[in-house]
């Protein structure tokens, strides 16, 4: 009886313990911090030792395409910029364009260049529209 | 018009309020009528949110501009589909929807259970109300659909409205979120009838087998919400992926998980008596996660590319899972002494094992899926930082689980109730093993290194041999007995269990969809720069530019490659990757190319020009097996609704019935 649930304990043991250490190394593997780009200017050096998630609106005309394939932009949060170059392999979102709003994931180089793999976007009026109105202010939508 | 429709809702959630306490005041001071005219209640919520809900699709279709919600999701010139499907295109609409769901469901079980049940009845009812009330609570006065445009005092009529944002203008996202909805609205209903049944202590599992076709239904619908979203993504976001683990794919998976655990241990509840305690536990599991799904979605608490604006939703979401948590655990913790188990574990190989370690590995996976999702939430509590896990630490953690959910899928529906020994085992998986093995090894000598890859394949050709036995086996002895050939005796055994074999199909389609993101492993891309006249190769294809057309609509400007495509040297025709630019909302979208094969997709995405406008950007992708994925899932809609259909002959299956082949083995053994 006894050596029966043991058996049942120590395979539950087995698998969960298995799974457990994959989870952790999975999020050593994979954690991102979300920082907004003041706070990375504010990190100083220690910002390039970890991946970074830094959320910011892209400046108007800032978005340059160069020869080698990748896309050079400015992130601005609250009054402070950071220059962004896309490295990743997939394409970027339809939805980053000037003045939206963008998650870069990457690191910060030594020359003060974010080094992004995988860009998000979302347009800043999309998925949930603000009704163009002339008075946004006054409108009574919660 | 917007004024009768917010009345509705407002009526609607007063008499939700009114079937609450007459149904169970009703029970507990034994006057039948008060049920009775709670259940009356039900009925009329439905006709008021019918009559809002009408309202709401007028007011889109017919393009009524001075109320917030069609400007923001309707506009003059889309198609009058896509008007009526705006619907459940922003937050307000998609809560109307939920509710009128809901309101439909409760009627359909009021309607079904008028005459039977009638001690636990009016609290399914009250359960059944207390959520719709808490929706129309939401709409009535947090975030109402009706709302209208104002300016100072006076109501302003926008002219035009914003349309529905382009990339969700495609087939499947029109059915998407009701398909979803229905799944997760559905299990509002097993998990009323479980609560019923714990209040009143029912005796026997009457709630089990009046919910087990709801169960289905519902699992059905999620599924197939599921992967009508992955379809989606895959044919419009224009890279490839079916799955990114965002937390809003996140939030539709963790129901699906502990649904598709309960589907599995309610049979032990139903044919050993066992598991109660942790039935009742999935059950409401499932509930509160279709709750949670719904504030994860809705609230913005966690950052996705799905994103909704933040939203005062959040603060009421977490006050009404909070007390509904509490309350059920009380109700468990209190009634523990009637969900004692019949009988007890006898071996570790055994039936009921196999379930367990099924019931442990799901709900691993669904708590690493929670866990991975709300990662950013915990650290911000825990450390003040915000930080999250990404793709790569939930296939980590999700690879292994599925590997070990194939092999139980394939060792658990022929393994012995109770006990089984090596012996038995042996003879039932050896062929099925040896298969699987050959397949492995065929692919290694192939050059295919991949670890996991050739593990899901070896367990894929494992499980799907085990069907086919199964199926082979019982076909044969009704073809013996009648003389029919070998598909209509198949036919024949399915009709006669439909609910084993159905089940058998089911995780065909299963095995299916594991090819599927098997192929994953082996996937190509490329980006070229691709001038007329000009050919670029990927894998065996070899892609030449040959012209480039663009054009203008109403709604927005195109351009257009016509690609001819090779494959080994014989020419494969043509294909148009096209790049759209909506004129209202400034958003470009690419219409992709797919050339779908059962071996492998060829997928081309014109991504833009290069900045000198000489070239044309094609990104290439070559995805192995994906198809497979779409096939497996139509195999599972068949199998469940098989699932679905009533045996040809009524079977009883008495509590310690010894099934499968390796079961008949252990029954000649004792």
């Amino acid at each position: 009886m006894n050596k029966k649930y043991m058996k049942f304990g120590l395979l539950t043991v087995a698998i969960l313990g298995v799974l457990g250490w994959l989870a952790i190394d999975g999020i050593g593997g994979s954690k991102t911090y979300y920082k907004t780009v003041k706070e990375v200017s504010d990190m100083g050096a220690s910002a390039q030792e970890k991946r970074l998630r830094v959320g910011g609106d892209v400046v108007s005309n800032s978005i340059i395409r160069d020869n080698k394939g990748e896309v050079h932009f400015t992130l601005v949060w609250e009054g402070t910029k950071m220059n962004v170059v896309y490295t990743g392999n997939e394409p970027l979102p339809d939805t980053f364009k000037d003045g939206s709003q963008a998650l870069a994931d990457g690191k910060l180089y030594p020359d003060g260049v974010f080094h992004a793999t995988k860009i998000q976007a979302k347009c800043a009026s999309k998925y949930e529209a603000k009704p163009a109105v002339a008075n946004p202010a006054t409108h009574a939508s919660s | 018009m917007e004024n009768i429709g917010a009345l509705c809702i407002l009526l609607a959630f007063c008499f939700a309020v009114y079937a609450i306490l007459s149904s169970v005041i009703g029970k507990i001071a034994k006057r039948p009528f008060l049920v009775t005219s709670g259940e009356r209640a039900v009925y009329s919520i439905w006709v008021l949110l019918t009559v809002a809900a009408g309202i709401l699709i007028y007011a889109l279709i017919q393009g009524d501009f001075r109320m917030a919600y069609v400007v923001g999701h309707s506009n003059r010139t889309m198609s009058t589909v896509y008007k009526f499907t705006s619907w459940w295109g922003g937050q307000e609409g998609s809560l109307l929807l939920w509710s009128w769901l809901l309101s439909t469901y409760s009627c359909v079980v009021v309607f079904q259970n008028r005459k039977k049940f009638r001690e636990m009845m009016p609290y399914v009812t009250a359960v059944l109300m207390t959520t719709l009330g808490f929706f129309l609570l939401l709409i009535s006065f947090v975030v109402s659909p009706f709302q209208v445009l104002m300016a100072g005092k006076g109501i302003i009529d926008a002219g035009d409205g914003q349309g529905l944002n382009p990339l969700l203008q495609y087939w499947t996202m029109v059915i998407h979120p009701p398909m979803l909805y229905l799944g997760y609205v559905g299990f509002s209903v097993p998990f009323a009838f479980a609560i019923g049944s714990l209040i009143t202590k029912q005796p026997g599992e009457a709630w089990i087998h009046v919910t087990r076709r709801w169960t289905l239904v519902t699992w059905m619908f999620q599924t197939t919400g599921i992967l009508l979203g992955a379809g989606w993504a895959y044919a419009v976001l224009g890279w490839g992926g079916y799955w990114g683990w965002d937390p809003v794919e996140n939030a539709s998976l963790l129901p699906w998980i502990t649904a598709t655990a309960f589907l599995h241990s309610v049979m032990m509840q139903e044919k050993k008596g066992m598991m109660k305690v942790w039935n009742m536990v999935l059950v409401s599991s499932t509930f509160f996660l279709c709750i949670f799904g719904t504030f994860l979605t809705r609230s913005g608490v966690v950052q996705s590319v799905h994103a909704f604006a933040q939203s005062p939703l959040g603060k009421y979401f977490v006050t009404f899972l909070a007390i509904g948590i509490a309350g059920v655990v009380y109700l468990i913790l209190n009634r523990l002494d009637f969900l004692k188990s019949e009988s007890q574990l006898e071996s570790v190989l055994s039936r009921e094992s196999s379930f367990l370690f099924n019931n442990l590995i799901l709900l691993a996976s669904c708590f690493a899926v929670l866990w991975g999702t709300l990662f950013p939430v915990i650290t911000e509590a825990v450390i003040g930082e915000k930080v999250s896990v990404d793709a790569p630490f939930f296939n980590r953690v999700n690879i292994p689980i599925g590997l070990g959910l194939m092999l139980l899928t394939g060792v658990g529906p022929l393994i012995a109730w109770r006990k089984s020994s090596f012996e038995s085992l042996k003879k039932a998986f050896a062929a099925p093993l040896i298969a699987g093995v050959l397949v492995a090894v065929g692919l290694f000598a192939a050059g295919v290194r991949h670890f996991y890859a050739l593990m899901s394949l070896l367990l894929c050709t494992f499980v799907a041999v085990t069907i086919a036995i199964e199926f082979y086996k019982g076909g044969r002895a009704i073809a013996t007995k009648s003389g029919q050939n070998l598909i209509a005796a198949m036919i024949e055994l399915t009709h006669r269990n439909t609910r084993r074999y159905g089940g058998y199909l089911v995780h065909m389609g299963i095995v299916f969809m594991f090819i599927g993101f098997t192929g994953k492993a082996f996937d190509k891309d490329a980006t070229f720069e691709l001038a007329p006249g000009k050919s670029a190769q990927i894998g065996n294809y070899k892609l030449s530019l040959t012209d480039f057309i663009s054009g203008q609509t109403p709604d927005y400007r195109w351009g257009k490659l016509e690609i001819s495509v090779s494959k080994n040297g014989e020419n494969l025709g043509t294909v148009q990757p096209e790049r759209r630019f909506y004129t209202v909302s400034q958003q470009p979208t690419s219409e992709v190319s797919i050339r779908r094969r059962l071996n492998e997709d060829l997928y081309l995405n014109f991504a833009g020009s290069t900045d000198d406008g000489s070239a044309t950007v094609v990104q290439a992708y070559v995805f192995p097996l994906v198809s497979w994925i779409w096939i497996g899932y139509w195999v599972v809609l068949s199998g469940t609704l098989i699932c679905l259909v009533p045996n040809k002959q009524k079977l009883i299956y008495p509590r310690t019935e010894v099934v499968g082949i390796a079961g008949k083995h252990a029954q000649v053994e004792n």
